[in-house]
């Protein structure tokens, strides 16, 4: 994926059924790549909050938004501003390893021990979307065996 | 409050939409639904032959009458059989109200009989569809279906109502006013770049107004002519704008695009301001797009955001309703524009015109469907005549050569190109003008596609006016493979026929085949003179090409002329 064309947007709908196909498959009919996407329900409203990473030039985006407005479910779409944008690695890695340095990289990530077990631990990391991939990058040293991350969820300043 | 159940919910609402007619066919999960069309007295239930020409003939009821075409329909096979017609209408925004039946909401995920996900498959041929969940919600849904098909960019809307929904019972209200919170589409234009449209078609030297299906959709067609009077403006029209200009009048360039006159295709060329009015730059029209109107500053005026700049970028964007922005930009070039400016221009495009006029190599030998046409018009005679085609050669000699007068009385399918949209869609504009001829202009390739709604035609007395332009080929593919394939015909030649006849004959109908010129008049007095199903079986140049053409991917201006 090309940096220069990563592109935030951030969607309020209508919580019913079905409006997340629907926008998945305006992604997916018209050849538009969603690099990610996540959503939840706004506390105390009738709304959900999607959170959507996408790449494209700008003529791509700006379809991309025109045709995200045209569905009926969909009450606003944010596209530009100042996003404050997290995303969450998850990274299972076995007890059996040499975990020399491990408390000092957590440290640089923001990170902490989530759980562990008699066989593994399991460590959590909240930052930036190219942090948590150099995040990851530096996990690979304690040979992890699951990596799960979040996807980017999003705020507007 | 009225208890009432689902099935009488749905009579009720269409009755306060002032539905007249719905198209139909049934089946076991409609069952409900259609027992109360048998007990109501509000609107008349045609049954068709077959779901797909249940919607086509919705569709041609709506394009005709301007009102929301109504279709109810069964689940699974029922439902899936509709999807052509409603992606056909969906393409070219026709409203629609499309109900179907579904297994019961206890049965639905566990692939019961005739289940198919039906919103998830009409999700992305649909301008809003709905699954209804319970009774409590119908009422509501009902009523934002029909406003959603007939509000902003018109299209067709999809209710899926499980048939346990279509016995219970709830309370009904049926809402006055719409208030949906995330749809309010914008009917005026912004002022400020309506005004600075005005400024700019003042300013320009050679500008071309561009018009497509959206001023036929938006009933605009009194204020363009008015915005053409005054400017003197030379016009181009896609498909789906014909009849919005009278053919005749002489600011009217005609047909734009792969299969449009070299003058309305050179104007686009060389023009300085394009005014796109409900048009979507449909690779149809644009040919190669980094050629299109390269000189020239865009004015897109469309209702739907999302059609500006998603082919061509437009410097001066307007959101809004054609006939609201016109009549809001008229009284501003009344007073800015001065027609004397564009004289050059016109002259230059009127050239253009005389050098390569749409034209043909007549014969009385072999008829040329061209002719045909032109003839047709003459004999019919009425400018409220409704012409309907299906899709290929015909519909694009016809979009050529007939010379319409008004608007909404040309139905094609421009967008999606559906074989077979013909017939019943004739059917359903025959519902929306009994008294008005209505000829079904067609190709012996997509005849064939929904030849059984003769039956449908036949049982209710509505005489359609079939006119067969039979090369004995799939013509328009046909000559696609003359030109760029080496004349492999491919699967192309369909030398072996019905005979038409026969075939019209057994659904009560007359037939004629017509080899001459004689014979062809004489049959299509006959047709309209004796008011019954009709069709003409008129045999014509075999290798006859449609003409002029632009290759697909060129530029507009590299023409085939002949």
């Amino acid at each position: 994926m090309n940096d220069k064309n990563r592109r935030l947007i951030s969607v309020i709908v209508l919580n019913e059924h079905g409006v997340l196909s629907r926008i998945s498959g305006l992604f997916s009919g018209r050849g538009y790549n969603i690099d990610s996407l996540t959503v939840a329900p706004i506390p105390d409203t009738e709304f959900s909050r999607v959170s959507i990473v996408t790449s494209g030039d700008a003529r791509v985006f700006e379809q991309i938004t025109k045709q995200l407005h045209k569905l009926l479910p969909i009450y606003k779409v944010i596209e530009e501003g100042d996003f404050v944008e997290k995303e969450l690695a998850l990274v299972k890695i076995p007890l059996s390893v040499n975990l020399a340095g491990l408390d000092s990289v957590l440290k640089s990530y923001n990170g902490s021990v989530a759980n562990s077990n008699s066989e593994n631990l399991i460590i959590i990391a909240c930052d930036d979307s190219t942090r948590i991939t150099s995040f990851i990058k530096t996990m690979s040293k304690y040979s992890p065996v699951d990596i799960v991350r979040s996807g980017s969820v999003m705020l507007e300043m | 409050m009225k208890k009432l159940n689902g099935s009488q919910m749905i009579m009720e609402a269409l009755n306060k939409e002032g539905v007249k007619v719905v198209f139909g066919y049934p089946g076991g999960a409609a069952l409900n639904i259609f027992d109360e069309t048998y007990k109501q007295r509000y609107f008349n239930v045609v049954l068709a032959r077959h779901e797909q020409a249940v919607v086509h003939a919705a569709d041609g009821y709506a394009r005709v009458s301007g009102e929301v075409g109504v279709a109810i329909v069964t689940s699974g096979p029922g439902f899936t059989n509709t999807i052509t017609g409603i992606a056909t209408a969906f393409m070219d925004s026709i409203p629609l109200v499309v109900i179907s039946g579904q297994v019961a909401n206890s049965l639905i995920g566990t692939d019961a009989f005739q289940e198919v996900d039906a919103v998830g498959i009409s999700r992305p041929c649909v301008k809003h569809n709905y699954l209804v969940k319970n009774i409590e919600e119908l009422p509501r849904i009902l009523k934002e279906a029909f406003y959603i098909a007939k509000s902003g960019r018109p299209g067709p809307v999809h209710i899926d109502i499980p048939k346990d929904i279509t016995a219970a019972v709830g309370d009904f209200s049926y809402p006055d006013k719409i208030n949906m919170k995330t749809y309010k589409p914008m009917y005026k234009g912004n002022p400020g770049q309506i005004k600075k449209a005005s400024k700019l078609i003042a300013e320009a030297k050679k500008p071309i107004l561009y018009i497509g299906g959206g001023v036929i959709n938006s009933n605009a067609s009194k204020e363009i002519r008015e915005f053409v009077k005054i400017t003197q403006i030379p016009t181009v029209q896609t498909l789906m704008a014909l009849g919005t200009l009278r053919s005749d009048d002489e600011f009217n360039l005609g047909l734009i695009g792969m299969h449009g006159k070299y003058a309305a295709n050179m104007a686009m060329s060389e023009t300085d301001l394009v005014i796109c009015a409900g048009a979507r730059f449909d690779d149809r029209v644009t040919g190669k797009t980094s050629e299109f109107a390269k000189f020239a500053n865009i004015i897109h005026i469309d209702i739907d955001p999302s059609s500006i700049s998603k082919i061509i970028k437009a410097n001066y964007p307007i959101v809004g309703n054609i006939k609201d922005v016109f009549e809001e930009l008229n009284p501003k070039v009344k007073e800015a524009v001065d027609p004397k400016n564009y004289e050059e221009w016109r002259k230059t495009l009127k050239r253009y015109d005389e050098i390569h006029p749409l034209k043909y190599q007549d014969s009385d030998e072999v008829l040329k469907p061209q002719w045909v046409i032109e003839e047709s018009a003459k004999i019919v005679n009425d400018e409220e005549a409704i012409i309907v085609t299906d899709v290929g050669q015909h519909q694009m000699w016809v979009a050529q050569y007939y010379p319409f007068k008004n608007p909404r009385t040309f139905l094609t399918s421009g967008g999606l190109g559906t074989m077979g949209y013909g017939l019943p869609a004739a059917m359903g504009a025959k519902f929306a003008a009994k008294d008005r001829p209505v000829i079904n202009f067609n190709g012996d390739g997509g005849v064939l596609m929904n030849i059984q709604e003769l039956q449908t035609i036949a049982e209710n007395g509505i005489p359609v006016i079939n006119i067969i332009l039979n090369n004995k080929f799939l013509g328009m593919v046909r000559q696609w493979q003359s030109m760029f394939y080496e004349e492999r015909f491919a699967s192309t030649d369909l030398t072996k026929q019905p005979d038409f006849i026969k075939l019209v004959e057994s659904f009560g109908g007359k037939g004629y085949v017509v080899n001459t010129k004689d014979e062809f008049k004489k049959a299509l007095k006959e047709a309209v003179e004796s008011k019954i199903l009709t069709f003409i079986d008129v045999r014509i140049d075999r290798f006859e090409n449609v003409i002029p053409m632009v290759p697909a991917g060129a530029a507009l201006y590299n023409m085939i002329l002949k």
